[in-house]
């Protein structure tokens, strides 16, 4: 039964090492957003520190929505998605092995680059661990969430907009836990309740979302 | 026992019964929410801190109600729809999607129009009108979704699907935005109700709220109707029923 899973995720893996621009890219885009926002806002540390937990919180979202949208592009076009919908192998792991795959490649990323991306934006020494904490747990909620929308979207030409209308709502509760996590943690506060409240989340959607992507699927294949 | 379910399926017995009820329920429709208005806005006691201003609520808080519960038909109609490949209950939930987006929509421009005299200002992150904004986001997306597929099959199935997730996350969502408000420091304007609404403006309010009811289900039903004669065009009993208005 785990043979689909582990099949699929080394095989997404390889794929993405042999394309390392794959991996590079959303690494460069935080960069540059991180760029962006002082000079579009201001450069002055005091400033800057009162708004990273939002942003860098906000950019988590963005990059997950761009890179989600290839999670089953090109596995669409060649047919293998077409495989993995007949194949005996239970979808709900093959689609977790995918997202799986495709945090790893996102959102751990972001994650071990956070610290330093925080201390570009001053970011308060107190912030770092519910930063990383909380970009752990919650890109990967991100990613599971996004999966649905991507199987639901992959058969339209024009998927992209389509998307992140459908996604970013559902995206609202992560961005409200992780960066108040983050903010009362700068406060003084005790982070257990928004971190708990993240894993609990993340639970959550690992059961549920794999589910609601493998029906999203059969309905753009058969649809 | 199942065969009044099974019968329900059928979108031509539906056609033909709810012709009948139509009368009736249009009839009932049109008295509460006349009733309901007139006593409302024009006999129910003025408030003593907001004036007259305070009258919006009885347009503001029945489409509020009906935005939420009206995401819940269009999500078990579409669950009803994936479960049992009932035909009836996809054009349900294709009608109900832009009827709720609608009354949300209703919900969040009477809301700020009573905002204005009450707090000062149009609009206010505040919990609710926040939930409700994001309710809207919900319900445009099924309806993006619904109408980017060119095969209607999979247009149902594939809006079913997402309004299913929606149904699932709209409780999470608004629990986690009330959290996120207590978080923040409210701001000075501060929506306190009264504790407990004097009869004599409850009364004209519950009449609303019925007819509101009574309102969406006769929409919803319209809408639903109008859907059938459109995927049943090919139909004999659509054609017999479209030359029958003609002669």
């Amino acid at each position: 039964m785990g043979y689909g899973f582990a099949a699929i995720l080394r095989r997404d893996l390889l794929l993405a090492f042999r394309n390392r621009g794959e991996i590079a890219n959303p690494v460069i885009f935080f960069f540059i957003v991180v760029t962006l926002v002082p000079l579009g806002l201001t450069p002055e540390a005091s400033r800057l520190a009162e708004i990273a937990p939002g942003i860098l919180w906000v950019m988590a979202l963005l990059a997950s929505l761009l890179s989600v949208e290839g999670l089953f592009h090109s596995d669409y076009r060649d047919g293998t998605l077409e495989q993995l919908v007949i194949s005996p192998q239970p979808l709900y792991l093959m689609v977790l092995a995918k997202i799986l795959a495709h945090w790893l490649i996102t959102g751990l990323p972001l994650t071990l680059l956070a610290p330093v991306l925080g201390m570009m934006l001053s970011l308060p020494a107190a912030g770092y661990l519910p930063l990383v904490l909380g970009l752990l747990m919650g890109t990967a909620v991100l990613s599971l969430l996004g999966a649905i929308g991507a199987g639901l979207t992959v058969a339209l030409r024009k998927g992209g907009l389509l998307l992140s209308l459908i996604v970013m709502p559902l995206y609202m509760p992560v961005l409200i836990f992780g960066a108040s996590a983050v903010q009362r943690s700068v406060d003084g506060f005790s982070v257990q309740g928004p971190l708990a409240v993240m894993g609990a989340l993340l639970a959550f959607s690992l059961l549920v979302a794999p589910f609601a992507t493998a029906g999203a699927l059969r309905v753009s294949m058969h649809g | 026992m199942w065969q009044w379910f099974h019968r329900l399926g059928s979108p031509r017995w539906f056609y033909q019964t709810s012709g009948k009820w139509l009368p009736w329920l249009a009839g009932i429709t049109f008295v509460l929410l006349l009733v309901g208005l007139v006593w409302g806005l024009g006999f129910a006691p003025r408030d003593a801190k907001q004036g007259n201003s305070f009258r919006i609520i009885y347009i503001h808080v029945p489409a509020s109600f009906l935005a939420l519960a009206g995401y819940y038909v269009m999500a078990i109609a579409g669950a009803v729809g994936l479960i049992w490949k009932m035909k009836l209950a996809d054009m349900v939930m294709k009608s109900a999607a832009p009827l709720g987006a609608a009354l949300t929509f209703v919900a969040l421009v009477t809301g700020a129009i009573w905002g204005k005299p009450t707090w000062g200002t149009y609009w206010v992150w505040d919990a609710r009108i926040t939930s409700m904004l994001v309710l809207l986001f919900l319900y445009m997306g099924v309806m993006a979704l619904q109408h980017s597929y060119t095969s209607v099959d999979a247009a149902n199935k594939a809006s079913a699907v997402l309004s299913l997730v929606g149904m699932v996350n709209i409780p999470i969502i608004y629990k986690s935005v009330d959290w996120w408000y207590t978080l923040h420091q409210p701001a000075t304007i501060k929506f306190t109700e009264a504790p407990t609404m004097h009869p004599d403006m409850f009364h004209p309010l519950l009449v609303m709220i019925v007819g509101f009811y009574c309102f969406y289900a006769l929409v919803l039903i319209l809408n639903t109707r109008s859907e059938i004669l459109h995927r049943e065009r090919r139909s004999s009993w659509v054609k017999d029923v479209v030359l029958q208005n003609q002669r």
